[in-house]
């Protein structure tokens, strides 16, 4: 029994009911009645759980209303809380008093799906703007989402700094260098910033709605352009998640394929790793950094098009395995290029470590607090760089993560929360990745690389969480009477760490802004979805 | 510095020393664009990149063409911060109908000759999410499209070419 379900059971002996449609089992799920959603979320917060999730699914087509689900971490342990909702009256208790990340969550539940966070202290419209009918809901099941929608007036109400001397800087959503687009206004005394406000949504492409529409299969391509960076880790994500309500158990998918989508998603962890190092210093005016890395980055992505045929490693991760093997030949390969991408590395590390300059930019710039990171539940690089030990290949592994005696892998934390802690988490993860590469290499057993999974069971709904390069990807899938796609709820790391830059930038001077930004790099597609 | 002079030392210049067909294709392209970019820009052609609604993965793949394997600099390709300066626009994903008007904007804001290439599969046809409630699909159904660059993403060497084909096509451009 786990702990949080066991703290729930206490606090509602009565009304608590389990929902066993939830797979794998080890992932609990309460049914609450809606009056207690924001009172369990109370509960779990004294046990210090974390809110890893919060979303809502149209269940009008399995013969009910809508139903509101919240995703708690703690530890190794995931507890889903569920509340029905009455299609007439779709409002519940709002979370965000008790859970900062809930504050974008509901305001994005609210605005896509038109469920009402009562309580709720500021529901703007997230992600649809203010030229979109406002009483359109695209995750409903009566939306037609084929149909383009017309535009209305209206107008974004920012959040105002008044006082003397603040004036404002609106940047975006297009911006300077060759990155993902997005709307940030700062209000300024001098050059320090004393406020940030964060405008995402522009690339918002109704990711959740099409994959209704797609069968599992063609899903999976879909779940890999999420986030082109992270193309590996949510193909995972997505096929684990399947591969958690389609008739089979886990341990039916081959094992060689598990060893191999952990190297693939190993060095997509590298190759992200060192793309934005380099950037970081290229940012702080140090663009011998940015070149060595891009150099060795360009090794991998070279390497993965010769051995897997995809440069990022797309489209090779499915439900039921994945559909590229390893030769000895090409393990010899990939083995040679660890030991020069390693040597190297080390060297532009020493580099980095001794350059006072570089020092001067990267410390104490941007920090996020270690009491501020936990109380936004932030997650992967940016969490571990702020005090918090969390990491799904420790936590929730699948193999050949769950043989941590054998693999021993480490997971660097630091305490400063500043840019050169998000740095130096990347470099440590570096070096690990490329240790676990090898060892996978010499581990790796023989075998099969993919089965057949049939289509999940109708009602049944799946989860996945998978450490990608940036932190912690959940899936979660609700088939639907006939076993199709009934709801796909995405949850890229980009969704709560963005409130981490948000948080980290006032106290510094405009001009860092770039360099903070680089140093939490989220995802602007993975969080608009 | 001693360690970053030594660095730069040791790794000499690895534009050069690439598999003999993919360098091959790299110079060749690269030449005959040099070549026109001399003609016809003088010197340099300056590119502002917009990601009209991308996951990303075609930006990556820009990024690629400035590190030191592809190198575009070298054929005074650039990269500006600014529409004014732009010669050409390099636009990613299936237009969102959220960066709609900002791609609209940065258009005009463009000079003459307001080359576009539209990258990736999404950008040339909107790829897996076509035309949907928040998207248009390809950039070619809000401004108008010199050279499409397909792909999911199109690799670096691929990116060079449709630039260059776009350059190639410029005098007939009215
Ligand atoms: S073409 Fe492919 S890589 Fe480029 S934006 Fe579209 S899905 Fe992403």
């Amino acid at each position: 029994m786990s702990m949080l379900s066991e703290a729930l059971r206490e606090a509602f002996p009565e009304e608590l009911q389990f929902d066993h449609r939830q797979h794998p089992s080890r992932v609990i799920c309460c049914l609450l009645p809606r009056e207690r959603f924001a009172e369990a979320a109370k509960v779990l917060k004294k046990k210090y759980a974390l809110l890893a999730a919060e979303w809502a699914s149209d269940e009008t087509l399995l013969g009910k209303g809508f139903s509101v689900y919240a995703c708690y971490r703690w530890g190794k342990e995931y507890l889903i809380v569920r509340s029905e909702l009455p299609a007439e009256d779709p409002s519940f208790p709002s979370l965000t008093k008790k859970y900062l990340p809930a504050y974008r969550f509901e305001r994005q539940m609210q605005s896509l799906m038109g469920v009402i966070p009562a309580g709720h202290p500021d529901l703007r419209p997230w992600i649809k703007f203010e030229d979109w009918p406002q009483d359109c809901y695209p995750l409903r099941k009566s939306f037609d989402s084929t149909e383009p929608l017309p535009r209305v007036d209206g107008e974004y109400q920012w959040a105002k700094a008044e006082g003397e001397g603040v004036y404002e800087i609106p940047v975006g959503p297009v911006h300077a260098g060759i990155i993902e687009p997005g709307h940030f206004r700062f209000q300024a005394v001098g050059e320090m910033v004393v406020n940030l406000e964060e405008r995402l949504g522009y690339v918002h492409k109704g990711i959740e709605k099409k994959f209704e529409a797609l069968s599992w299969h063609d899903a999976a391509r879909l779940a890999g352009r999420v986030s082109g960076d992270s193309t590996v880790a949510h193909s995972i994500a997505y096929s684990l998640a399947v591969e958690s309500i389609s008739g089979l158990t886990g341990c039916n998918i081959p094992e060689r394929a598990h060893w191999l989508r952990a190297l693939f998603l190993e060095r997509e962890r590298i190759a992200n790793h060192l793309g934005d190092i380099g950037a970081v210093c290229n940012d702080a005016a140090f663009a011998f950094m940015l070149y060595q890395l891009s150099r060795l980055r360009e090794l991998l992505l070279r390497t993965n098009l010769r051995l897997f045929g995809h440069r990022f490693i797309m489209d090779r991760v499915f439900p039921g395995g994945v559909s590229v093997d390893i030769t000895a030949q090409g393990r010899d390969e990939i083995l040679a290029e660890m030991e020069i991408v390693a040597k190297d590395f080390e060297r532009l590390v020493e580099v980095y470590e001794e350059s006072s300059s570089l020092e001067d930019r990267v410390r104490d710039t941007g920090v996020l607090k270690p009491e501020k990171a936990r109380e936004l539940c932030v997650v992967g690089i940016v969490a571990r760089a702020s005090g918090m030990n969390l990491d799904c290949r420790i936590f929730n592994p699948f193999p050949p993560y769950d043989q941590y005696d054998r693999l021993e892998l480490d997971v660097p934390v630091k305490v400063t929360g500043d840019v050169h802690a998000r740095v130096w988490v990347r470099v440590e993860e570096t070096r690990e990745s490329i240790r676990i590469i090898r060892y996978i290499l010499e581990n790796m057993p023989a075998g099969p690389i993919s089965v057949a999974v049939g289509d999940p069971l109708p009602e049944t709904a799946g989860f996945a969480a998978v450490e990608g390069w940036r932190g912690e990807i959940i899936y979660w899938l609700q088939a639907g009477r006939a076993g199709e796609i009934n709801r796909c709820m995405v949850r890229d790391p980009s969704s709560v760490n963005w409130l981490g830059l948000e948080q980290a930038i006032p106290g510094n001077i405009v001009p860092d802004f770039p360099l903070c930004n680089k140093s939490f790099n989220q995802s602007y597609s993975g969080h608009d979805l | 510095m001693i360690r970053i002079l030594r660095q730069i030392f040791r790794t000499g210049i690895v534009t050069e020393p690439l598999p003999p067909e993919i360098e091959a294709g790299i110079l060749q392209v690269g030449e005959r664009l040099e070549e026109t970019i001399r003609k016809r820009f003088r010197r340099s052609l300056t590119i502002r990149q917009v990601d009209a609604g991308s996951c990303n993965g075609c930006e990556l793949e820009i990024h690629a063409i400035n590190n030191s394997f592809y190198n575009c600099e070298r054929f005074g390709v650039h990269f500006t911060a600014s529409p004014r300066f732009a010669d050409m626009l390099l636009v990613t994903g299936p237009v969102s109908r959220n960066m709609e008007v900002a791609l609209k904007r940065t258009y005009d804001a463009t000079p003459f000759p307001k080359l576009v290439v539209a990258v990736g599969d999404c950008g040339c046809n909107g790829g897996i999410f076509g035309e949907s409630y928040a998207t248009l699909g390809g950039v070619d159904s809000v401004i108008p499209v010199d050279v499409l660059v397909p792909g999911c993403p199109p690799p670096p060497l691929a990116l060079l070419s449709g630039i260059l084909t776009a350059v190639d096509g410029y005098p007939g451009k009215k």
